[in-house]
């Protein structure tokens, strides 16, 4: 159903609407952030420009939906993305783990392959969604699906590129990857899931269903898992909860604190 | 080519002779030409140290890259310092050329960052502790980088003049950005105004000594003669921190903003900023890696550099 001459949207659209701009939103919101802290210590520096011209996207992604939040009158961008405690969020939990032991200041020892991994697995997924909502029924979603879905393309390449180098580099990096997919996949079902009111998004076609998603992501996947010879994950879990009901770790309270720091002095200021 | 071919005919001295003619004519250098070993190794070390201070100078501002207050600001320090990395990658490519008739790579840059034979740039040292100094960063570091990396925008060496003449273009976006930024602090509330006050007066000293000391006398070595010889700048340090003086004070004052310098002023009669030197001896100690954030830095990016060497290796397996 879309807007027909000015009558206000039917209020089970209206939730469902609002449910999946959130997840979308927070998911690319946390990982932007998680990228931003990768900031100068990536495995080298054409990497350090290539990863952060992701994260800016990614970020930029992000302000997107909450841009189209706000213009269904969730309020303002900048309180949506910085005021909203943890139990308001949405983003699946696999997108707030911190990128390894460490603070991204002082003695990070941040995981590449998870990085990796994670990114991977997370951009194939947001490429199928993107993919997807170009046929949303809600208008201005399909439209910026349209503009997030052409900078996805370079990102899916980027990660795919890192992913297959790494899997076929032999035994510590080889190592260091399968224990990664083993962490990421434990969790992706989180990434996956659209939530409480998933039925009824896709029976108002904001999106195609859960189960059609989830399918296509794998029938991408599965060549590149058969080019790295390793079996793809049958199933996968959501061993650390379920972000899509507001259930987080304390990695995202943690990074709530440092992300709306400045914001926090003085949220009715401008900055 | 053709120069290779008539070099090669000729004595060390007039090569060198053939070599200044054409520095003089305003001819660019390229990295395969003929070069006295000093011209080599002034611009090793200038375009290294230029490099590498542009990937260190990421590391105070990416405190700041999680923690900007907007989504606006997220997305144009992210954007910022990215450029940041990128004029870092550009000029360490330059500087890998002028080192490759030596057998050295990047890895040798990066080892001698770490055991402190080569230098980064003095403000890179610096505490950063508010946004009101991320904004300073922008503002006035970026706008002191653009008056000095003007200078050499002509200079005699090819490639490290293109490399500049992208980065000062990028530049301008980031001291506008930073520019932003104190100005939403300056016009905002007393605890802003509080804020990027406070970082002025952090910042002052550092900015002075961001061009390096007036002569040699100073600090006992200045390479400014022999960069000047050889074309690769033109104006001296002093004469850069007063163009710098003369673009950035008015705007300083204009935000109602004062200047920690109580003798700072303008002396008609010179045509001369008036100002209190910086601690020079303090100067030297910072560069030598005993500033205040020295070894937290130089730490991050050997932690982030060990971290990942894993990463490395099995990159030169898949080669």
């Amino acid at each position: 159903m879309k807007m027909v001459d000015g009558k206000p949207m039917e209020q089970a659209y209206q939730s469902a609407l609002l449910s999946l701009l959130y997840q979308l939103a927070d998911d690319d919101f946390i990982l932007a952030y998680r990228g931003s802290e990768w900031l100068g210590l990536a495995p080298h520096i054409e990497e350090d420009v290539a990863f952060s011209s992701i994260s800016q996207d990614t970020m930029g992604h992000a302000a997107m939906f909450y841009q189209l939040l706000s213009d269904l009158g969730e309020g303002d961008v900048d309180h949506l993305a910085h005021a909203r405690s943890a139990k308001e969020r949405k983003n699946a939990i696999l997108l707030e783990m911190v990128n390894g032991p460490g603070h991204y200041l002082s003695k990070p020892r941040y995981d590449w392959a998870f990085a990796v991994v994670r990114n991977y697995f997370y951009v194939q997924a947001k490429k199928v969604r993107m993919e997807s909502l170009k046929n949303s029924s809600y208008e201005p979603l399909a439209n910026a699906a349209l503009k997030v879905n052409m900078e996805l393309y370079y990102h899916l390449l980027h990660w795919k590129t890192w992913f297959v180098q790494l899997m076929q580099a032999g035994d510590e990096a080889r190592k260091k990857m399968e224990d990664a997919i083993k962490r990421v996949s434990a969790d992706f079902d989180g990434v996956v899931s659209l939530g409480p009111l998933s039925k009824d998004i896709a029976t108002f076609k904001l999106i195609e269903s859960e189960d059609i998603l989830k399918e296509k992501w794998k029938l991408f996947m599965q060549p590149v898992f058969d080019s790295v010879n390793l079996e793809m994950p049958d199933q996968f879990g959501i061993q650390s909860g379920d972000g899509r009901k507001g259930e987080h770790s304390k990695d995202l309270d943690d990074a709530l604190i440092i992300l709306s720091e400045v914001y926090q002095v003085d949220p009715a200021a401008s900055w | 080519m053709s120069d290779v071919i008539f070099s090669n005919q000729l004595t060390e001295k007039e090569k060198y002779e053939h070599f200044l003619k054409r520095i003089k004519e305003g001819e660019k250098i390229e990295a395969d030409d003929w070069m006295p070993d000093e011209y080599r190794f002034t611009l090793i070390k200038l375009i290294s140290m230029h490099g590498i201070s542009e990937i260190m100078g990421a590391l105070p501002e990416k405190e700041w890259v999680p923690k900007a207050p907007s989504l606006k600001r997220k997305l144009g320090i992210m954007a910022k310092v990215q450029d940041e990395m990128g004029h870092g990658q550009l000029l360490l490519r330059v500087a890998e050329d002028l080192m490759k008739p030596l057998g050295k790579t990047r890895e040798d840059i990066l080892e001698d960052l770490f055991s402190g034979r080569l230098k980064f740039h003095n403000v890179f040292h610096m505490e950063a502790p508010t946004w009101g100094d991320a904004g300073l960063i922008g503002w006035l570091v970026d706008g002191a980088a653009i008056i000095s990396q003007t200078n050499m925008l002509n200079a005699s060496y090819g490639p490290y003049a293109r490399a500049l003449k992208r980065i000062c273009a990028e530049e301008v976006f980031h001291a506008q950005h930073g520019e932003a930024i104190i100005m939403a602090l300056a016009e905002g509330t007393k605890e802003q105004r509080e804020m990027v006050q406070e970082a002025v007066n952090r910042w002052w000293e550092a900015l002075l000594m961001f061009f390096g000391p007036a002569d040699a006398s100073t600090t006992g070595t200045s390479k400014q003669d022999i960069t000047i010889k050889y074309r690769i700048r033109t104006k001296t340090n002093e004469e850069l921190r007063q163009d710098f003086f003369s673009k950035y004070i008015p705007r300083v004052l204009s935000l109602g903003l004062t200047l920690p310098d109580e003798t700072l002023h303008f002396d008609k009669e010179q045509a001369l900023w008036v100002y209190k030197q910086p601690d020079w001896n303090r100067f030297k100690e910072i560069i030598k890696n005993n500033g205040p954030k020295s070894k937290d830095r130089l730490e991050l990016r050997k932690m982030a550099y060990i971290e990942n060497q894993w990463v490395r290796e099995a990159l030169n397996m898949a080669k």
